[in-house]
């Protein structure tokens, strides 16, 4: 049964992906919205995103030196291993994980809301394509300004580590630094930034989906957005699996 | 005029509109009336093309919705207008933003044109002042209002209103009745109106349309009402002892529903 609910579920979201990307109505208001989406959804999380980063940044780089206390670990280890964690998995698939629940939320609650207040209803009746006017600029926004915040917490989570070998007398600063630039593969934060756009897909689309298709009050809003951040962490996880493979 | 031909809507087995006919005039008031459940709003429904009946017609002008190709109903959906029970305005848009909006999606007007054809509206409504305040800044009948200046912003050539007095108290009903009832007879719109309000059925019902329990029992006007035979409807709308009393001094005194249940107009403001 909840395999067949699975099925009927992935079979709706791509019938709801096909009238999402379609061509907009009128492409200066797409333009207007998308722009207005990346302030909301993208420079509104840039402040949860620094906060976030610069602590796990920090508690990452204090773990890494307590748990290498081998004498025969070269003196780069801690920085290594902190950087190589920050840019291969935290500052793009932990990112998202978060950033799952405070964006995947408000834009299910958003357009759940919408939904059950009639007003997507009176966009369809005015004869506008409601699914590509609503999730299109959400998606196209998110997925655009993603980069920015992967960006960003690479370089904060940095910041972290550096903060606590500079405030704190765990690591040397020059220790630290020197980990950080040993051994340093580019690549690794191209995939980070690749992995990121996928994540910000998922992320949007699968909030707007759930919105969309409440059905009932206030209470299948709660529900439905519970539901897009519980789905969208698992698809996060499950496709992170998938392009490790397919990328590294 | 919309013409509704032998239509029949069901729900997992479950058919809610039986075999429905109905005729919706234009520049005139259509109410359609009945208990919760009878199939009121799946009518309504059907007829702006949320829902799409088993069989049947419905012809808007002598054109059937349901043989309409999509680029065909998308044009015929802008001689539309729709006022929702819950008014549905964009919570994220001012007053001039919701009664924008459709003229920014289907015209070719500059801004300023918009803009003023926006404020021509919101003054129709007598909103004017609050233009740009948010619907959560409205009360239940200003945001009706607000809802109506949208709804005729693209000059429609039909309007469905589905429960517009709902959550309103008395007053406010008459006054968003009113409006309509002058918007319908200034524009030549066809206004098709789902509601329970006997006020309004005893006001401005031009033509009515009774349903029970998924069938047309019973079609006439405000006035006709009076000397209606069928049950169902008379159970309906005569409910409350207050609605017989009225119904046997009209029918004892020769009157007609304009002369009973018409509101004084210099008693209030709009």
């Amino acid at each position: 049964m909840s395999l067949f609910h699975s099925l009927a579920d992935l079979g709706q979201y791509c019938i709801f992906m096909g009238k999402v990307f379609s061509i907009p109505d009128r492409w200066k208001v797409f333009g207007k919205r998308t722009v207005a989406e990346i302030s909301k959804l993208g420079v509104d999380s840039i402040p949860l995103v620094l906060i976030i980063s610069i602590f796990i940044g920090a508690v990452i780089t204090i773990q890494m030196k307590l748990n290498s206390t081998s004498p025969f670990l070269p003196s780069y280890t801690v920085g290594l291993a902190t950087r190589e964690i920050i840019l291969l998995e935290f500052s793009n698939s932990i990112l998202c994980l978060i950033l799952a629940g405070k964006v995947g939320s408000n834009i299910t609650s958003e357009i759940g809301t919408m939904r059950v207040t009639e007003q997507i209803d009176a966009l369809e009746i005015m004869g506008v394509n409601s699914a590509n006017f609503l999730a299109l600029p959400k998606i196209v926004a998110f997925v655009v300004f993603m980069p920015v915040l992967v960006i960003l917490c690479m370089g904060t989570s940095f910041v972290g580590g550096l903060g606590v070998a500079y405030f704190t007398e765990i690591i040397s600063y020059t220790q630290l630094v020197e980990g950080f630039q040993t051994l340093f593969i580019e690549w690794y934060v191209w995939y980070g930034l690749i992995k990121s756009l996928f994540f910000a897909f998922i992320i949007a689309s699968v909030a707007c989906y759930y919105g969309y298709y409440v059905k009932g009050g206030a209470l299948q809003v709660g529900a439905a957005s519970t539901r897009g951040v519980v789905s969208s962490s698992i698809l996060i996880l499950l496709f992170d699996v998938l392009l490790t493979k397919v990328l590294l | 005029m919309i013409e509704v031909k032998n239509v029949t809507k069901s729900f997992e087995g479950k058919t809610v509109l039986h075999d429905v006919s109905a005729d919706f005039y234009t520049g005139k008031t259509n109410l359609i009336i009945g208990q919760s459940g009878s199939g009121k709003t799946v009518l309504m429904k059907s007829l702006v093309g949320l829902l799409r009946p088993e069989q049947g017609q419905i012809l808007f002008d002598g054109r059937d919705i349901l043989q309409m190709k999509p680029g065909e109903m998308k044009e015929l959906r802008k001689e539309i207008g729709m006022l929702f029970q819950g008014s549905a305005l964009f919570d994220s848009e001012t007053v001039l933003g919701n009664v924008m909006f459709p003229l920014m999606m289907f015209t070719s007007m500059s801004y300023a044109e918009q803009r003023d054809r926006a404020m021509f509206c919101i003054e129709r409504v007598n909103l004017g002042g609050s233009e740009n305040k948010y619907p959560s800044e409205l009360s239940g009948g200003m945001q009706k209002r607000a809802a109506i200046a949208r709804a005729i912003s693209l000059n429609p050539k039909y309007l469905f209103c589905d429960e517009p007095n709902s959550g309103l108290d008395p007053r406010t009903s008459i006054l968003i009745d009113d409006l309509l009832s002058d918007i319908t007879h200034e524009y030549g719109i066809t206004t098709v109106i789902n509601t329970h309000d006997m006020n309004s059925v005893l006001g401005i019902g031009e033509n009515i349309i009774f349903l029970n329990k998924g069938h047309r029992e019973w079609v006439g006007d405000m006035h006709k009402i009076f000397s209606a035979t069928n049950q169902a409807l008379n159970d309906f709308v005569f409910a409350t002892d207050l609605f017989q009393e009225v119904k046997e001094y009209i029918v004892r005194n020769g009157h007609t529903a304009h002369g009973s249940a018409r509101r004084n107009k210099d008693n209030y403001e709009i």
